[in-house]
C-alpha cells in the first residue's frame, strides 16, 4: 500500500461519520487549545511580574535598617524603623566592597507637598545622583539630582510624573516652578519618565531631593533609611550581598547574625521566588489542561472501538483480500493519529487564538511558547498511537472467518 | 492445480470435540468448474475455508499450483489469498461509499501494483464480468444485487487468481439474477479459462458446473462429471 492509499483509506473512514468524528476530535481541540491557552497565561503571568521586578533596578542588593531593639528586652519596633545605617556605612560599602556598578543612599518619608494651592501626600526619597542609575529612572525633562546639589544641599527636586500631574492639574509646566515641603520652598528641576507601577512601591509617584538636603530639612538626623547597590553584574549579586553583610556586622560590632541590626535584600532572591511561584502556578493550570486532554484521548480509543466493530466485516473481506494484519493494524492506527494530528493543529489554532484574544482584551498579557506548542503536538500524536493501538491490535487480530461471518 | 489428500478439520470446543471434515481427497485442475454441494452442517463451509486459505487443516496435506499451503503463517496465508484466490461471497461484501472501481482495485492495493496498472486491471475484469463502463465510478450502494455480484466478481478475478471460490454466490439473489451470475461464471470458465469452484447446497445451482463433489458428515460421498449441465438461462449481460 502506497502512503496515497493509506491516506484515502483514512480520508474516506473519517468521513464516513462526520459527526462523530467532529464529536471525537473536539474532545482532542479542547484539550490541546487548553494546553496552550492555560500554559501561555501561566508564562505570560511569569513573564509580568518578573519584569516588574526587574523594573526596580538592575542586579539590586537593598540594604534596608533592622528593628529597634532596646536593651532589656522592650518591645520590637517595625523592621527598618531603626536608625542605624549611616552615611559612612554608605561610603565604606562603596570603598570596601568588590564588584559594585554603582551606589545610591535614601532618605524615605511622606510628606505633605504644597504646589500653588494643591497639596498632595506623596513619598520623598532623598537620594544622590546615581540613584537614577541604580533604579532605572530616566528623566524626561529637566535634569535629575547632581553631585553638586548633593554636597552643598541643595533646595532642589525632581518630581515622578504622576506627581507632577497630580500638582499642576492646570497643565503647567513644572521644571522651574516651585512647591512647598514641610514648611521649605523647593525649585523643581526635572521630571522622571513613568516606569509604571510595580509591586513594591510606585516609582512615578515621588519626589526626589538630594539626600543631604532631606536629612536637614525633613528627617532632621544623619542616618539612611535604605542603601541600594547595584552589582556589576547578575552572578556577582551574591557576592555583593555576603560582602555587605560581613562588612557591615563588623562596623557595627556585631557578632551574631541573628542579632544584625540591618537586613540585606537581593533583587535575583526576589526574581527566583516570584518564578517558583509562578512556575508552580502554570504546572498545576497544564496538569488541569492536560486531563482535559487525558478525556480526549479516551474518547478516541472509545471511537475506534466502535468502528472496528462496525466495520468487522469489512475487516474479514480485507483480510480475504490478502490484506495482512500489520496492513489492517496499520489502516486503524494511521486513522486514530490522523484524528488526533487534525485535532492538534486545530487545537493548536484555537488555543493561540484563544491566547491572543485574552492579550487583546487586557486581561493578561499572555506569551505562547514554541515548547508549549510541540509539547501540545507531541502529546496529540502519543494520545493518537497509545489510544489507537488497542483498537488497531484487535481488528488486526480478528479472524477473517468470523469476521466475515459476523452480522 | 489443486491437490487436497485425506483433510480432517476438528474443532475443540471446552471438553467437546467436533470433526467437521473427515478425510477428505480430491484433486481439481485448472480450468475446471467444480460445485462443492452438501446440506448446512455437512461440512462444506468448513471445507472452503481451507481451500480459500483462511482457515488450516488439522491433518492432511493442500496443496496449491505444488505449494503446501495447510502449514502456513498467517501471512504466508494472506500472501496466497492475495494471488492465487478470488472470492465471490454470498453477502457480496463490497466497501460502501465506495466507487466500483476501488472495490475491484483493492486487492491490486494490497499486492503493491502501480496505480496506472490497477486502473487498467479493474477495468479489465470489471468488462469480463460483464458490467456496463457507465457504472464504474458509481457507489457500491447505488448498484442493484445483480451489478454488485459482478463486482464482487471482477473483484475476485482481477488478480488473476488459480481459482475463483464462490461461497453461495446465488444465495442473496433473485432466480434470475442468480441465472445472470451463474452464466458469468460459467463464460469465464469457458472462454476465459478460469478455475471455478462453486460452494452450494442447491442442486440446481451446482448443475451448473461441470464436476459435482457431493460432501456429507465430512466426507465425500460422491465426485463425478455432471452429465446434465445446466446452460445459464440468461447468458447475455443485460440486467
Amino acid at each position: 500500500m502506497t502512503t496515497n492509499d493509506i491516506l484515502h483509506e483514512t480520508y474516506s473512514a473519517l468521513t464516513a461519520n462526520k459527526v462523530r468524528t467532529g464529536l471525537t476530535m473536539l474532545g482532542i481541540i479542547i484539550g490541546i487549545s487548553s494546553v496552550i491557552t492555560m500554559v501561555s497565561i501561566g508564562n505570560g503571568a511569569q513573564n509580568s511580574i518578573q519584569s516588574s521586578i526587574q523594573s526596580i533596578g538592575s542586579n539590586l542588593v537593598i540594604v534596608t535598617p533592622g528593628a529597634t531593639r532596646s536593651f532589656g528586652g522592650g518591645p520590637q519596633q517595625a523592621r527598618g524603623s531603626a536608625q542605624t545605617l549611616t552615611v559612612a556605612d554608605g561610603q565604606a560599602i562603596q570603598s570596601q566592597v568588590a564588584n559594585i556598578g554603582s551606589i545610591a543612599f535614601d532618605v524615605s518619608s511622606r510628606e505633605q507637598v504644597i504646589a500653588k494651592g494643591t497639596n498632595s501626600n506623596t513619598s520623598i526619597t532623598g537620594t544622590t545622583a546615581s540613584y537614577a542609575t541604580v533604579r532605572n529612572i530616566e528623566v524626561s525633562d529637566g535634569v535629575f539630582i547632581t553631585d553638586q546639589d548633593v554636597a552643598v544641599s541643595a533646595k532642589v527636586v525632581v518630581l515622578g510624573p504622576t506627581t507632577a500631574s497630580d500638582l499642576f492639574t492646570d497643565g503647567t509646566e513644572p521644571v522651574g516652578q516651585q512647591i512647598r515641603i514641610n514648611g521649605g520652598i523647593y525649585t523643581i528641576v526635572g521630571v522622571t519618565k513613568s516606569k509604571g507601577g510595580s509591586g513594591f512601591s510606585n516609582a512615578d509617584d515621588a519626589i526626589y531631593m538630594p539626600y543631604t538636603t532631606a536629612q536637614h530639612y525633613i528627617s532632621g538626623n544623619q542616618y539612611l533609611t535604605e542603601i541600594d547597590v547595584s552589582a556589576s553584574s547578575a552572578e556577582v549579586t551574591t557576592q555583593v550581598q555576603n560582602d555587605i553583610t560581613t562588612l557591615l556586622l563588623s562596623r557595627h560590632n556585631i557578632a551574631d547574625t541573628t542579632k544584625a541590626d540591618f537586613s540585606t535584600l537581593n533583587q535575583s532572591d526576589i526574581i527566583a521566588t516570584a518564578s517558583s511561584v509562578t512556575s508552580t502556578f502554570t504546572i498545576l493550570l497544564a496538569a488541569v489542561a492536560g486531563i482535559s486532554l487525558l478525556v480526549g484521548g479516551i474518547g478516541i480509543m472509545n471511537m475506534m472501538l466502535t468502528t472496528v466493530t462496525e466495520r468487522t466485516r469489512e475487516i474479514g473481506l480485507r483480510k480475504a483480500i490478502g490484506a495482512k494484519k500489520s496492513d489492517i493494524n496499520n489502516q486503524f492506527l494511521i486513522e486514530s493519529i490522523m484524528l488526533t494530528f487534525t485535532g492538534g493543529v486545530i487545537g493548536v489554532a484555537l488555543g493561540w487564538t484563544i491566547s491572543i484574544v485574552v492579550s487583546q482584551l487586557g486581561i493578561i498579557s499572555t506569551t505562547v511558547t514554541v515548547s508549549s506548542v510541540l509539547l501540545a503536538f507531541g502529546v496529540s500524536a502519543v494520545i493518537g498511537v497509545l489510544f489507537g493501538y488497542y483498537p488497531a491490535r484487535r481488528a488486526a487480530n480478528l479472524n477473517p472467518i468470523d469476521a466475515l461471518r459476523f452480522e | 492445480m489443486i491437490e487436497v489428500s485425506n483433510i480432517t478439520k476438528t474443532y475443540n470446543s471446552g471438553e467437546n470435540s467436533f470433526q467437521a471434515l473427515k478425510g477428505v481427497s480430491f484433486t481439481i485442475n485448472n480450468g475446471e468448474f467444480v460445485a462443492i454441494m452438501g446440506p448446512s452442517g455437512s461440512g462444506k463451509s468448513t471445507l472452503m475455508h481451507i481451500l480459500g486459505c483462511l482457515d488450516t487443516p488439522t491433518s492432511g496435506i493442500y496443496q496449491l499450483d505444488g505449494k503446501d499451503v495447510s502449514t502456513m503463517t498467517d501471512d504466508e496465508q494472506a500472501d496466497i489469498r492475495r494471488d492465487n484466490i478470488g472470492f465471490v461471497f454470498q453477502s457480496f461484501n463490497l466497501l460502501p461509499r465506495t466507487t466500483v472501481l476501488r472495490n475491484v482495485m483493492l486487492p491490486l492495493i494490497y499486492a503493491n501494483e502501480t496505480p496506472e496498472r490497477r486502473e487498467v486491471e479493474a477495468r479489465n475484469a470489471l468488462l469480463a464480468a460483464g458490467l456496463d463502463e457507465k457504472y464504474f465510478m458509481h457507489k457500491s450502494n447505488q448498484l442493484s444485487g445483480g451489478q454488485i455480484q459482478r463486482v464482487a466478481i471482477a473483484r475476485a478475478l482481477v488478480n488473476n487468481p488459480t481459482m475463483i471460490l464462490a461461497d453461495e454466490p446465488t444465495g442473496n439473489l433473485d432466480s434470475r439474477t442468480g441465472e445472470i451470475v451463474l452464466g458469468t461464471f460459467q463464460r469465464l470458465n469457458e472462454t476465459l479459462g478460469r478455475t471455478v469452484i462453486l460452494i452450494t447446497h442447491e442442486p440446481d445451482v451446482a448443475e451448473h458446473a461441470d464436476r459435482i463433489i457431493v460432501i456429507r458428515d465430512g466426507v465425500i460421498v460422491s465426485d463425478a462429471k455432471n452429465t446434465k449441465k445446466r446452460k445459464a438461462a440468461i447468458h447475455t449481460d443485460q440486467q
